[in-house]
């Protein structure tokens, strides 16, 4: 535990010794652990199968849409949802099942003591270890990306406009922060519970509250806050707002409306639009590239900032905690 | 002690809120020596171990190893001082060679170093055969030896044992303790921590014992005989006649007197008392030996607690 020693916060060395090493190591456990297979397996061949679906539909209305494949990721074929609706769904799964066990597991193996009597700060393990994880995430995501682009390719025959990349570019980084925010939350319970079981239950009850019932606590809490929904004269705004502002706490919401606004580049707006606003606007037209991601940075950011977030409380605790294991 | 101080510890302590761990430890270890650190569990020698390795911070007081603090340099010391935790772990889906490759690199030896210094480690401990394994397939024996191979690897100042022997058998048990003078031979010193005490007293220079976070006694089991059993030199005799114990008992320097069975008889004495006694002995009684035994950590440990509990009762 932490003592009240002033002396050590002038402790010599740098905290990032070793950084290099944890990260390779814990990479190279990742990618090759049978856990970490069976997701990747389950989120392609379900990805995959989505992105298909989504071209066969897309074929019969070639000549619909300029972004092609764009539609790719967003249409739904029934009994599919759509590759975005999978990925915000199985993502959390993927970033928990990679660090619900990452320092708990250490203490029960009985390996934290002997790898931190090494010449590394417990700052290079946490940090490495997260580093890891969202390594392991990105060269997934990333490998799913490069796959639904040439299934595209093969099946469409047609190349994706720069638009579209830069477009899908944008997507896969929001991925990639959004499955930062659950990781660092896995990692949280790994500090926090000494039992892997525990951190693991903990983690897929939050991820279940903020994926299937986020919505219910946003009315609720909303309702209690800003009064009933509806006026004398319709929708109240102080209700919308209210409701928008909780509904944005989840980084489910932050990542849908990224994905939204990214993929689909009619989408003008991301909160309520006044009729004022509308005036002089080409409703259904395309919004330029750099105006969508101007619409999504506070969402980007959020997810950004959450994750540090998460990860700055896990860092103090694991700081205080006694290594004895 | 051998040579150059390679701990010091100072009025070392550590509170955990109102509770008090460590209490003003001081002590000192000279390169090559093995100290063993004894004492009931809770009584602050793990968290004594852990505040030398930086591991944990003292609450106040300074320590010195390997010539840095491990409060202010606690990277340098973890450089030179090899850990060796009570029931080591391992990552059971590695191999030998890959965890210590892991730790090695961590401690900053370039993979030269490695290769090199793989093999005559895992030699060295006899584990040479099956160094490419997986750990998932060793034995607790087995993997004790490869967390000595582990600081073998590192080629420490000081070397921190946590409990080494506990789950060995008795034949793995005496090869451990020939490895731990091996380190001693290197020059490295080494920290022992151990609740079997006839192994720490055949493998130890001095010995600190801790009681209730403080260190109760140190020294050599001579000086701490001496200190607790008031005597410090054990001399058995072989003597036939009524009246053996009363003669002995009445030699100047003895402190005790006790009956083993039959004709055989310990003598605590406060030297070396041997002369003495057969002097004594011939012509009142039937002297058939004497030998000089050499005093009991067991026994020193037992008395020692035994009164602290009387103390405190």
């Amino acid at each position: 535990m932490r003592s009240s020693n002033p002396e050590a916060a002038s402790r010599h060395g740098s905290p990032w010794t070793g950084l290099g090493t944890v990260v390779a190591k814990e990479t190279a456990d990742h990618l090759s652990s049978a856990r970490m297979r069976i997701l990747e397996a389950l989120v392609f061949l379900t990805a995959i199968a989505a992105a298909y679906a989504a071209i066969r539909s897309i074929r019969a209305t070639i000549g619909e849409s300029p972004f092609l494949f764009l539609r790719l990721l967003t249409m739904a074929q029934d009994p599919l949802p759509s590759f975005i609706s999978l990925l915000g769904f199985l993502i959390p799964l993927v970033a928990i099942a990679l660090a619900f066990d990452s320092i708990n597991g250490e203490f029960n193996r009985r390996t934290l003591s002997r790898v931190l009597a090494q010449p590394i700060y417990r700052d290079a393990l946490l940090l490495g270890k997260f580093l890891a994880g969202l390594l392991s995430l990105t060269i997934g995501l990333t490998a799913l990306w490069l796959l639904v682009i040439g299934l595209g390719l093969l099946l469409l025959g047609l190349p994706p406009s720069t638009e579209e990349m830069v477009r899908m570019l944008g997507f896969l980084v929001a991925t990639i922060a959004y499955g930062g925010v659950w990781l660092a939350l896995a990692l949280l319970f790994s500090v926090l519970f000494r039992a892997p079981a525990t951190a693991a239950l903990a983690a897929l009850g939050t991820w279940l509250v903020s994926s299937l019932f986020w919505s219910f606590i946003t009315d609720i809490l909303a309702a209690l806050i800003a009064g009933p929904a509806e006026g004398v004269l319709g929708p109240r705004l102080q209700y919308i707002y209210t409701s928008q502002f909780i509904d944005r706490l989840s980084p489910n919401t932050l990542y849908a409306e990224t994905a939204l606004a990214l993929l689909q580049p009619s989408t003008r707006a991301l909160g309520p639009v006044l009729i004022s606003q509308l005036q002089g606007a080409v409703l259904g037209s395309p919004l330029p590239v750099m105006q969508s991601f101007v619409l999504i940075w506070p969402q980007l950011t959020g997810l950004v900032a959450t994750t540090i977030l998460i990860f700055a409380i896990a860092y103090v605790i694991f700081q205080r905690q006694e290594i004895r294991a | 002690m051998a040579g150059d101080t390679v701990i010091r510890a100072e009025a070392l302590t550590k509170r955990y809120g109102a509770n008090l761990a460590v209490d003003h430890v001081d002590f000192a270890v000279a390169a090559g020596e093995i100290v063993g650190i004894l004492g009931p569990n809770g009584s602050g020698k793990t968290t004594t171990i852990l505040m030398l390795l930086g591991l944990t911070e003292p609450t106040s007081g300074r320590a010195m190893v390997a010539g840095f603090d491990p409060l202010r340099d606690p990277l340098e010391v973890k450089r030179r001082v090899g850990y060796l935790p009570d029931q080591v772990g391992f990552y059971e889906n590695m191999s030998a060679r890959d965890n210590l490759a892991y730790t090695a690199r961590l401690a900053g030896l370039t993979r030269r170093e490695i290769d090199e210094r793989f093999v005559a480690a895992l030699d060295r401990v006899g584990l040479g055969h099956v160094g490419h394994s997986r750990v998932t397939t060793y034995s607790q024996g087995m993997r004790q030896r490869l967390g000595l191979a582990e600081i073998l690897m590192k080629r420490p100042s000081v070397a921190v044992l946590d409990e080494p022997t506990t789950a060995l058998d008795p034949h793995s048990t005496m090869e451990f303790l020939d490895m731990i003078r091996g380190l001693k031979a290197d020059g490295t010193a080494v920290l022992l921590s151990s609740h079997h005490l006839d192994q720490v007293q055949s493998v130890c220079d001095r010995v600190a014992l801790f009681n209730r976070g403080k260190l109760a006694l140190s020294g050599t089991v001579t000086e701490l005989a001496g200190r607790v059993l008031g005597g410090g030199y054990v001399i058995d005799v072989e003597a036939h006649g009524a009246s053996v114990p009363e003669l002995l008992a009445a030699i100047p320097g003895v402190v005790r007197v006790q009956p083993l069975g039959g004709d055989r008889y310990r003598v605590d004495g406060q030297h070396d008392l041997r002369a003495d006694i057969a002097r004594r002995l011939a012509g009142a009684v039937e002297l058939t030996g004497i030998y000089f035994a050499a005093p009991s950590l067991n026994e020193v440990y037992a008395r020692y607690f035994a009164e602290a509990r009387d103390a405190v009762q």
